[in-house]
């Protein structure tokens, strides 16, 4: 079977700093998958050049075999990127929620503008999603009356309404306090066993090694090992790895 | 001492320039908040470096030159090379061309202040450049300048006063027409202050009320 996402040659440069040289790696539908490694190894980079947040400076990116980010060799804009970006649902280290808008809008307001459902439809399915985040009950609140645990949770939501090919996610927990941590693993340990396909980019290595199928540790832009999710953390191969992996636990 | 009758000619004839005076606040704020705005857009996001080089000298030439100058150049010099408007239409489109300079860059300041993960997070969701700048930074942007346009405002109500000096038949016309006839400068001119304080007042109140309802972006 073709994988739900393939990821060939992957490079980015910003100006003459290679931050990116070179990542293969290919997704199932409903693997998940781990992206470990230490600051500055490119991990986030590289899943924000899935959805082209980052533009890749090289390779390829192929979602349900249709080419990311480029149409007859060209390169698409920020236009014509809409509708691909909204196959890969995002969920960001900063949560990113709209401020302006209520809790319920924040995860509403997509399906109505990008998928054309009605008002009375997307509230609906803005509340379904909020009740699999276990947040129904502040629907109505503003982003601002939030804790960083809740306002993550609705980010998942967010991205859970544009009912997305697969799910990414940019260190979703770096920038919680530690008592607030568990409320969103939970929720994507929930995700996980409805058998989505999920990206993450993560530093809670216990977390990646029980929900991860695969992990994938990048070091200086380049994947330098991955495996199983059990094998690669409990006995690395590579000597890179078992020292950020010894580092990690200290 | 002056008797009831002249003090009600005085009342009624600053009256009728502090209606004036309200159009010309009012449509001159409308003006220069709709091309400002647009100006910010513009600027902020078109990926046009000529346009943004425009916009940039448009707003120098602004702010740098006297409202007066201005006002003359669009009143008397026009009309010297057979171009003629009416000292209300000299006058409202003067202070609305300038004004759009002043509210460009308020807008800009607002656009420039957001986190650029909203508009990541638009992308992401699917959103078109276009809807993310309409219905996520707009809205954000807009709630951030509004206690800078609120001053503005406020501002522009008191400069309508030198528009007085192109014949637009404000408070301030009144006021120097009224002297003239009557000499009553101390009572006249505390009436032009009291007058323009109770204008003055209710458009803070407004925005204040604005602020409170949706100038809330942070915690």
């Amino acid at each position: 079977m073709n994988p739900l996402l393939s990821v060939t040659g992957l490079t980015k440069s910003y100006g003459p700093v290679e931050v990116l040289k070179g990542i293969d790696f290919d997704v199932a539908a409903g693997e998940k998958i781990a992206l470990i490694g230490p600051s500055g190894s490119g991990k986030s980079t590289c899943l924000r050049c899935l959805n082209f947040l980052e533009k890749p400076s090289a390779g390829e990116i192929h979602l349900d075999g249709e080419r990311i980010g480029v149409r007859l060799d060209r390169p698409m804009n920020d236009r014509q990127l809409a509708p691909q970006r909204a196959e890969m649902g995002m969920v960001f280290q900063l949560f990113n929620l709209w401020p302006h808008l209520s809790v319920t809008e924040n995860v509403a307001i997509a399906a109505r503008k990008v998928r054309g459902l009605s008002a009375r439809e997307a509230r609906e399915l803005a509340l379904d999603m909020l009740a699999k985040v276990h947040m129904t009950h502040r629907a109505d609140a503003s982003p601002l009356e939030l804790s960083g645990g809740q306002q993550q949770r609705v980010a998942i939501a967010r991205a859970l309404a544009q009912k997305p090919k697969l799910m990414l996610f940019d260190e979703p927990t770096s920038a919680l306090d530690p008592e607030l941590v568990h409320e969103v693993l939970k929720v994507m340990e929930e995700l996980a066993a409805e058998g989505r396909t999920m990206l993450i980019v993560t530093h809670e290595i216990a977390f990646a090694r029980d929900i991860a199928d695969r992990v994938l540790f990048l070091d200086g832009g380049r994947i330098v090992e991955q495996g199983p999710a059990r094998d690669l953390i409990l006995s690395p191969r590579e000597p890179r790895t078992q020292a950020f992996l010894r580092q990690i636990r200290h | 001492m002056i008797g009831s009758s002249t003090f009600t000619l005085i009342l009624q004839g600053l009256l009728t320039g502090a209606g004036v005076t309200v159009v010309v606040t009012l449509v001159s704020l409308l003006l220069s908040l709709s091309l400002g705005f647009g100006l910010a857009l513009v600027r902020q996001f078109a990926k046009r470096r000529g346009l943004h080089a425009m916009i940039d000298l448009y707003c120098e030439i602004m702010r740098n030159i006297p409202a007066l100058t201005h006002l003359f150049i669009l009143y008397f010099g026009l009309a010297s090379i057979g171009f003629r408007l009416s000292s209300m239409a000299a006058a409202i489109l003067g202070l609305g061309l300038i004004g759009a300079a002043v509210t460009c860059d308020l807008f800009r300041a607002g656009f420039a202040a957001l986190p650029k993960g909203q508009a990541e997070a638009a992308l992401a969701v699917g959103f078109t450049p276009s809807q993310t700048i309409l219905d996520i930074l707009t809205p954000q942007a807009m709630r951030l300048a509004l206690p800078s346009l609120g001053n503005y405002a406020v501002q522009l109500l008191k400069d309508t006063s030198i528009v007085s000096a192109i014949a637009a038949p404000e408070i301030m016309f009144y006021a120097r027409s009224l002297v003239t006839s009557s000499f009553q400068t101390t009572l006249i001119y505390t009436m032009v202050a009291v007058l323009y304080l109770a204008l003055a007042l209710p458009l803070m109140q407004a925005i204040r009320v604005l602020e409170t309802r949706y100038g809330k972006l942070k915690a």
